[in-house]
């Protein structure tokens, strides 16, 4: 690219325009180029929540679940996140009328099931006695589209929340508790598009997936996998996952070239001002 | 091309399906939709304290007999109801008679719901309450067949049949590894029988509720059963080794094993060379354990060099601890010797660091969940930005200084050959 671009500022009028109008083509893609994340179309959003990573419920972004438990229960929630997302969790939790003092807290783990930092959002917080409700909130780091083995930036894939109670008194286990959870997330955009994919997101049990697709193609005789066996994950954003290749830096870079061959233009024509002859000879 | 392989799937499916059709007797399709069916055995506590007329103004055991009336109702058609009694039948004080009272009122099988309703509706108030031997009986009942397990117990007293604590009943039925899940629900409880309970459902990774209300225990029991419906995939049973040389093989799926504290558990994965495998592993609290704890996962290689590891901790209480790694084998390089089919075995180590006050049982050992997935590799980045490409206003303002520089000196070098060309 660097040799692209010195290539044209060395002022090939041609080529200067040529990119100049493909930089100008590329402009409207500017508009539309961060796709925000769709709230669910209509769907009806899931009202119970799993009990752990093997049962938990899938939800889509944008989409409100709730969940009725028990204090004392594990809930459990899976959502998709794909590269260049900010995604922020955000959990509700009502309480009885009498309760004791209760820690509840929500946790966010990837498709490796380790669990992911948080950058902002109070992921615990203590409820009072005679407290409502308690609101916790969990962002993440952008996801990223790779990432080096021995890292565990957040990657594509399916992420699982944890809600749960972490100090509870026996006096308050097993009463009812409503919950209601939330995910929403920031197109962070080019900012954040790095090199290099995975071949498959982090979705667990996708291997197995692909195998089993893969029988049922090669061998007729096999029994309609599809619909009868459970899978671990069956995650996937509304549009499927990106397939990584464009971000903005697309954008910039081809504005950075088209400028690059105007100014080199403009730099020419400032050296031939005065001093040009008249008659010169064409062509040089 | 997703789309294209679906439907590519979806036609094989169907394919596959109207060949199973015509193949098959309908008895064996019958056969294999029972043996994948999800099972749910309700234990009902029908002891004397089931009199007791503090639920909504009427006695508990109208507020059960209410519930269950509308769980019958509801029950999806593909679940397979049974119903148990604990203290139903012996009214005397013998508590040895006492403590082995429990019969099946209702066989775990396709629900006839009146035939069921019916069989509620005889129900009186009796006996003992022996929990821990009721559970037994119940996961018997549960036997045989593949799909999802559930006992729901329901229960307004803590067992009186010591010294065989429920609990540990609980946890060794979870260790015989039949992938049965213990829900229960305490009618108006108090302190000792929470913690019962809530031990009873953590063992097996249930959950606990407390019912003050006729319509809470009617949800919460539908809710139960609701669940037991959804598919799940079965883990397979596998048990590691004490070291990498003696380890079991494993491919991409799902395993469960067991692991005692501070014990060392191995497994062996194959990957190509351009493959990626993924392991995570989780490791569950079903017995009080010490507030702070951890699991590490470590890929080794067959000589003990450790490539890479996935780390996990936390305080506070917990129902599992997890953590995963990603190992990506490069391709193999041209120079190299190509004709050695170059699989490496990668060994797995999981270890824990639970800890529990002396007197929690050590065996059988925590429940370990295990998934391995082997994928293609990733492709690598070759630049930290998506193709090497600029962006932000700095990168503008160098590409438009160096333009322009270059614009000056290539009219520069015009004018002098200009003024060369002019003397000549």
């Amino acid at each position: 690219m660097r040799a692209f671009t010195s290539q044209l500022a060395r002022g090939t009028r041609v080529l200067g325009s040529a990119v100049l109008m493909l930089g100008l083509a590329a402009v409207p893609a500017v508009a539309d180029e961060t796709p925000s994340p769709s709230p669910s179309d209509g769907g009806s959003a899931p009202t119970s929540a799993g009990t752990s990573f093997r049962t938990a419920t899938e939800i889509d972004q944008g989409e409100q679940a709730t969940a009725s438990g028990s204090a004392g229960d594990y809930l459990y929630w899976s959502f998709p996140a794909d590269a260049g997302q900010r995604p922020t969790v955000k959990a509700t939790v009502k309480l009885p009328d009498t309760h004791a003092s209760e820690a509840w807290q929500l946790d966010v783990y990837d498709g490796l099931r380790r669990r992911q930092a948080c950058q902002y959002g109070a992921q615990t917080r203590t409820a009072g006695p005679g407290t409502a409700s308690v609101e916790l909130a969990c962002t993440l780091r952008t996801v990223r589209a790779w990432s080096e083995q021995w890292a565990n930036d957040p990657l594509p894939g399916t992420y699982y929340v944890r809600l749960t109670a972490v100090n509870l008194p026996t006096s308050d286990l097993g009463l009812p508790v409503e919950a209601e959870l939330r995910v929403d997330s920031k197109d962070i955009g080019g900012s954040a598009a790095v090199d290099g994919s995975l071949a498959e997101p982090l979705v667990p049990g996708i291997a197995v997936k692909s195998e089993d697709s893969e029988q049922s193609e090669n061998s007729e005789d096999t029994e309609d996998s599809s619909t009868t066996t459970a899978v671990l994950s069956s995650i996937e954003p509304d549009g499927g996952w990106s397939s990584g290749w464009w971000s903005d830096r697309w954008v910039w870079t081809a504005i950075g070239g088209a400028l690059a061959a105007l100014a080199g233009v403009g730099g020419y024509a400032l050296t031939r001002g005065s001093g040009r002859p008249r008659q010169g000879p064409p062509g040089v | 091309m997703i789309t294209r392989q679906r439907l590519a799937v979806g036609a094989c499916a169907l394919f596959a399906a109207l060949a199973a059709g015509i193949a098959v007797p309908a008895g064996a399709v019958a056969d294999e939709t029972t043996a994948l069916a999800p099972k749910v055995n309700l234990l009902l506590d029908v002891s004397g304290s089931m009199r007791a007329k503090d639920i909504d103004g009427q006695s508990r055991m109208a507020a059960a007999k209410q519930a269950f009336n509308e769980v019958l109702d509801a029950t999806p058609e593909e679940v397979q109801l049974g119903i148990r009694t604990l203290g139903a039948n012996y009214p005397g004080d013998d508590r040895k008679e006492g403590c082995k009272d429990t019969a099946q009122l209702y066989p775990v099988g396709p629900l006839d719901r009146t035939e069921a309703k019916t069989a509620v509706a005889t129900l009186t108030p009796t006996g003992w309450t022996p929990i821990g031997p009721a559970l037994l009986k119940a996961a018997d009942d549960l036997d045989g067949g593949e799909g999802t397990k559930r006992i729901v117990l329901i229960s307004d007293g803590e067992d009186t049949c010591a010294p065989l604590d429920p609990c540990e009943v609980a946890r060794e039925i979870a260790a015989k590894g039949i992938g049965l899940t213990i829900d229960t629900l305490g009618l108006v409880p108090n302190t000792k029988m929470r913690q019962q309970l809530s031990c009873i459902a953590e063992a097996t990774g249930g959950t606990y509720t407390s019912v003050e209300h006729t319509d809470e225990l009617a949800d919460k029991v539908n809710q139960l059963v609701v669940r037991a419906a959804d598919p799940v995939v079965t883990p397979v049973a596998v048990e590691g080794a004490a070291g990498c040389t003696n380890a079991p093989a494993v491919k991409s799926g799902l395993y469960t094993d067991r692991e005692e504290f501070g014990q060392q558990r191995w497994y062996k994965v194959e990957v190509q060379p351009g493959q990626e495998v993924r392991a995570s592993v989780s490791v569950s609290a079903d017995r009080a354990v010490n507030p702070d704890y951890g699991v590490l996962l470590r890929a080794v290689t067959v000589h003990g060099r450790e490539i890479v590891r996935g780390e996990g901790n936390g305080t506070g209480r917990t129902d599992v601890i997890s953590t995963g790694l990603r190992y990506a084998k490069a391709e193999a390089d041209d120079d190299d010797d190509a004709e050695k089919p170059a699989a490496e075995t990668v060994c797995l180590q999981v270890t824990n660091s639970f800890s529990a006050a002396s007197g929690v049982a050590a065996t059988p050992g925590l429940p370990l969940e295990l998934t391995v997935d082997v994928v293609d590799g990733p492709s690598q980045a070759s630049d930290v930005a998506s193709f090497g490409l600029g962006r932000g206003w700095w990168l503008l303002g160098a590409l438009v200084l160096v333009g322009f520089l270059t614009g000056v000196l290539w009219g520069w070098i015009s004018r002098w050959r200009v003024a060369v060309w002019r003397t000549n």
